[in-house]
């Protein structure tokens, strides 16, 4: 295999298994923090502000395999 | 259309070289001081105006900011570093998508195989920018945590001695907790830099594709991805600086 379409090879499987978990981890987090929110709609804005945190620390997760993809594709 | 990494050289003066990020972050920095220093010329009691804007936004953070540490005075001494972190990162962010990113630029290379090098690129998509930001902020935290507690108080977060319970395993977790230093370090980094080097990406290579109206929703998305990343790189600090300056618990 040449290294061109070994290089396309790595890229696409680095972000599509790397989008797995962190997909996963975001829904079941969104779904807590609305559940929350439904029981005690008075805490929204405490409930909404510690789930954006969260969303965003696992996001990151997703991030480093795009870097990783991107750094292969173009590095 | 041309993709790299590293961000690109400009120019040099002497030995250090220019590069389009480094030359925008200059420019917002410098854009940001100038601004504020203008608007607190003669800060008037009833603020209108500019001045208005700024303690809109300024009230907000120190809001946040007391919100996490639970503590007024210790939130007036945090407030700085995570509003300077927000402000900047936010306009950094931002920079990114002014018309002209990735177009306008200098040509190079030779005759038949020309590229350009564009003036405009995000700080933040600059590996050297995130690394130096987060190593500060991580050391930033460390120092706080030693002048809140005192040396020997915060060694004992890490440095469990073996003889008194839990046996071992203290040590193990001590051990642990000093490695995830270093790992909030490298998380800072790579979060701030993926989220806005992959927005570029993305804008190119839509603009590429379709230049006239299909780039609309993902300039949305990088506004919106731009606010947030501030967001959670100065909340993030402001919640490691709070645990920081906590007694380590049992």
């Amino acid at each position: 295999m040449e290294v061109e379409s070994a290089k396309l090879l790595g890229a696409a499987l680095a972000m599509g298994l790397g989008a797995l978990g962190p997909g996963i981890g975001l829904g079941i987090l969104a779904s807590k923090a609305l559940e929350a929110i439904g029981r005690n709609p008075e805490a929204q804005g405490k409930v909404q502000t510690t789930m954006i945190l969260a969303i965003a620390v696992t996001e990151a997760v997703a991030i480093y395999a795009l870097v990783i993809a991107l750094m292969i594709l173009f590095a | 259309m041309e993709i790299s990494i590293a961000a690109e050289k400009l120019f040099s003066i002497g030995s250090l070289p220019i590069t389009n990020a480094l030359l925008i972050g200059v420019i917002v920095s410098a854009g940001l001081i100038l601004f504020i220093t203008a608007v607190t010329r003669k800060p008037e009691s009833v603020p209108r105006g500019f001045q208005n804007l700024l303690e809109i936004i300024f009230e907000a953070l120190l809001n946040l900011v007391e919100s996490v540490t639970q503590d007024k005075k210790q939130a007036r001494e945090f407030f700085p570093l995570v509003a300077t972190i927000f402000l900047f990162v936010i306009c950094a962010n931002w920079a990114g998508l002014l018309p002209g990113l990735g177009t306008v630029g200098v040509l190079h290379g030779e005759a038949d195989h020309q590229t350009i090098i564009p003036f405009l690129r995000s700080t933040s998509a600059d590996l050297n920018f995130t690394l130096a930001l987060s190593l500060m902020t991580v050391f930033i935290i460390q120092f706080t945590g030693i002048a809140a507690l005192g040396i020997a108080k915060y060694g004992k977060k890490f440095f469990i001695s073996p003889f008194h319970k839990p046996y071992g395993i203290g040590t193990l977790v001590g051990v642990l907790e000093l490695v995830s230093e270093v790992g909030k370090t490298i998380s800072f980094t790579f979060r701030l830099f993926g989220n806005v080097f992959a927005g570029e990406v993305l804008l190119t290579v839509m603009l590429h594709l379709v230049p006239f109206f299909l780039p609309l929703p993902f300039m949305f998305l990088e506004v919106f991805v731009g606010f947030i990343q501030a967001v959670v790189f100065s909340m993030l600090t402001l919640v490691f600086l709070k645990m920081a300056t906590l007694e380590a618990e049992h």
